[in-house]
C-alpha cells in the first residue's frame, strides 16, 4: 500500500466498464484520494487479528427439498431478447 | 398521521384502507411534483388489496411505501438505476411477504441513490428528491424518498435500507424515525444487493412506537437468507414506555470532537441531558478505532458492490447496449450505459481492492480492521447498555452543493458507518431543529446504538428520549 497509484482503465476493463476519456480523467483523482485515505489502515497493527467476514452466527443450511421458483415466464419476463423460451444472446463462439 | 393512529381509526371504523390510500393518492398529488419521493406508485393495485385487508392483523390495512431496491411482485425495482428503468419485480421479497402477512399494503416506489450508492439521493438516474423542510435541500441518502415522504406525509411509513447510514441520516435530514435493525434480524431475500456483509432493511416512520410496529411484523428468520437469524422476535412494544432509569448510556468522546456543526451538538447534547434527567446514567467512554471506519467501509463495501453488482451483465434483465460486436462488447456497453458516475466509481475500486497484488493490502487488512472497530463496541457494551451520538455532522446540505470530492461526501458518513462493519442496531430519532447555512429549523437527529439484537433496549431509548 505504499502507493495509491490505480489503473483506471486496466481496472476498468477488469470490471466489464468501457469508460470514456472524460470518464478516466475525472475518476483517476478521485480514486487516488480515496485509497490515500485508505493508506491509513497500513500503519494499524494488526498481526493476530482474526477477519471479520460475517457478524453474528451463521452458516446454517436449509433443508435439501424441492420448492416452487420462479416460472419460464417469470424468469423470462425481464429478458432484453428472448427466443423460443430462452434467453438470445449474441455468438460467443467462432467456427473453428 | 401516526401507523398507530390509524390502526385505532381503522378497527373502530372510523376509515378505511381504501379511504387511507385515496387521501394518501391525494397527498402525493399535491406535494410530491416538488418533493419528489415516489419513482412510482399503483393506486390500482392496492386498492384491490385494500378490499380485502383484515384490520384484525397488526398492520391491517395500513400501506408503506417501499424503497425502490426491494421487490415487490409485478412491480417496478429500479434501485435508481437507468439500467432497471423497465425492470418488473417476479417475486416479492420476504420482508414484502412479512408485511403483507402482517396486513399491511405495499403502496409506493421510493426515490433513492443509484444502487444505494450514496448519502444525498442526487445519485438517483432517474430524478430528484428535495427535503420537505427546505426544498433547496437533499432528503439525505440513499434511502432519501422513504425519508421524505414520511416528511412530507404523503406516505404513513416506509421499508429503507441501510448499509451504512442509509435509513438514519436521510431520517435525521427529514426529522423522521429510521431504524436500521442488527444484521440478521431482518431478512434480505429481495431487496437487491449493494454490500451484503452490511446490507440490512429497516423501518422509516413518524414515531418510534410505529418502527417498533413494523419492525416487529418484519423481523425473524427466513429459509431464504442463510444469513438471516432464527433468534427469536421479542415483543418490542411491551416495554416500549419503560424508561431509561438506572440505564448507563454511553459517549463515545470520538463522536463528539471537531467538524460537528454547533446547532447539531447543541441539539445533541440537550437530548443527552434530556435522558440524564429521566435517570439515566451517562458514561464517558472512548471508541479506539472510529478514525478508521471510513477507510474500513469504503474498501469492503465496495469491495462486495463490484461482486453483486456483476449480475448487471446485460443478459437476462436490464438494459442491453445496442449493435453490440461480440459479447464482451455487449457486457462492456450495458454496463457503462447502464451505470451512473457513483456505481462506477464503487466498481472500480472494489475490483481493484480485490485485484491479484492488492487483495491483502487492502481487502485482508480492512476486515482485520473490521475487527477492531466490533471489538471496540464489545467491550463498550461491557460499561454501558447504549451509545448516544449525533447521526450527520451538520444539517442537510443544498442540492448541488456537494463539493464534487467524493472523498468529503464519505467522511460525512462517519458516525453512521461504524454499526454496519459491526453489525449492531441504530436508530435515529429528531432531537429539535437549528438555523444552519442561511436556513431556517433544519431537523436534526439524536443517534442511538445497542449491541447486537439488542433493538428492544434501543427502542425504550429512543422512546424516552422522543
Amino acid at each position: 500500500m505504499s502507493q495509491s497509484h490505480i489503473d483506471v482503465r486496466y481496472v476498468a476493463k477488469l470490471a466489464r466498464l468501457e469508460l470514456t476519456d472524460d470518464e478516466v480523467a475525472t475518476f483517476q483523482p478521485q480514486l487516488e484520494a480515496i485509497l490515500g485515505h485508505v493508506e491509513a489502515l497500513s500503519k494499524l497493527d494488526v498481526s493476530g487479528i482474526d477477519l471479520a467476514a460475517h457478524t453474528g452466527v451463521f452458516g446454517k443450511m436449509r433443508d435439501d427439498v424441492p420448492h416452487d421458483s420462479l416460472t419460464q415466464q417469470a424468469m423470462l419476463q425481464n429478458a432484453p431478447d428472448q427466443a423460443q423460451g430462452q434467453i438470445r444472446v449474441p455468438k460467443v463462439v467462432t467456427d473453428a | 398521521m401516526t401507523l398507530s393512529t390509524l390502526r385505532q381509526q381503522l378497527t373502530s371504523g372510523e376509515t378505511t384502507p381504501a379511504a387511507i390510500l385515496h387521501r394518501l393518492a391525494g397527498e402525493i398529488s399535491a406535494r410530491d411534483g416538488q418533493t419528489g419521493a415516489y419513482l412510482s406508485y399503483n393506486l390500482e393495485a392496492a386498492l384491490a388489496e385494500a378490499a380485502n385487508a383484515d384490520l384484525s392483523l397488526p398492520l391491517g390495512g395500513i400501506p408503506i411505501a417501499i424503497k425502490d431496491n426491494i421487490n415487490v411482485l409485478g412491480q417496478p425495482c429500479t434501485c435508481g438505476s437507468k439500467f432497471l428503468e423497465n425492470f418488473i419485480s417476479p417475486y416479492d421479497a420476504t420482508v414484502i411477504r412479512k408485511l403483507r402477512a402482517a396486513g399491511a399494503i405495499p403502496f409506493g416506489r421510493m426515490n433513492q441513490d443509484e444502487f444505494a450508492m450514496g448519502s444525498s439521493t442526487e445519485n438517483s438516474a432517474l430524478q430528484i428528491t428535495r427535503n420537505p423542510h427546505d426544498p433547496t435541500r437533499i432528503p439525505g441518502g440513499s434511502s432519501g424518498g422513504s425519508a421524505a415522504a414520511v416528511a412530507d406525509l404523503t406516505a404513513i411509513a416506509s421499508l429503507g435500507s441501510d448499509t451504512g447510514g442509509s435509513i438514519r441520516q436521510p431520517a435525521s435530514h427529514c426529522g423522521v424515525v429510521g431504524l436500521k435493525p442488527s444484521y440478521g434480524r431482518v431478512s434480505r431475500y429481495g431487496l437487491v444487493a449493494f454490500a451484503s456483509s452490511l446490507d440490512q432493511i429497516g423501518p422509516l416512520t413518524q414515531t418510534v412506537e410505529d418502527a417498533a410496529l413494523v419492525l416487529q411484523a418484519i423481523a425473524g428468520g427466513d429459509p431464504l437468507d442463510s444469513t438471516c437469524l432464527d433468534a427469536p422476535v421479542p415483543d418490542y412494544l411491551s416495554g416500549l414506555n419503560d424508561g431509561v432509569k438506572g440505564l448507563k448510556l454511553g459517549i463515545p468522546k470520538e463522536y463528539f470532537g471537531e467538524g460537528i456543526d454547533p446547532g447539531v451538538r447543541k441539539n445533541v447534547e440537550a437530548a443527552i441531558q434530556a435522558l440524564a434527567a429521566q435517570g439515566a446514567e451517562i458514561v464517558p467512554i472512548s471508541l479506539p478505532h472510529t478514525e478508521h471506519a471510513v477507510a474500513t467501509y469504503y474498501v469492503i463495501a465496495p469491495a462486495e458492490a463490484s461482486s453483486n453488482l456483476s449480475r448487471f451483465d446485460g443478459i437476462r434483465y436490464g438494459r442491453r447496449a445496442e449493435n453490440p460486436s461480440d459479447i464482451l462488447d455487449l457486457y462492456q456497453k450495458s454496463r457503462e450505459q447502464g451505470f451512473g458516475p457513483e456505481v462506477k466509481r464503487r466498481i472500480i475500486l472494489g475490483t481493484y481492492v480485490l485485484s491479484s497484488g492488492y487483495y491483502d493490502a487492502y481487502y485482508s487488512r480492512a476486515q482485520k480492521v473490521r475487527t477492531l472497530i466490533r471489538r471496540d463496541f464489545e467491550s463498550a457494551f461491557t460499561q454501558v447498555d447504549a451509545i448516544l451520538s449525533p447521526v450527520a455532522p451538520s444539517p442537510a446540505r443544498r442540492l448541488g452543493g456537494s463539493s464534487g470530492d467524493p472523498l468529503h461526501e464519505y467522511l460525512s458518513d462517519i458516525f453512521t458507518l461504524a454499526a454496519n462493519l459491526a453489525g449492531i442496531p441504530g436508530i435515529s430519532i429528531p432531537c429539535g431543529t437549528t438555523d444552519f447555512d442561511g436556513s431556517k429549523n433544519l431537523p436534526v437527529g439524536l443517534q442511538i446504538l445497542a449491541p447486537h439484537l439488542g433493538e428492544a433496549q434501543l427502542l425504550r431509548i429512543a422512546k424516552a428520549a422522543e
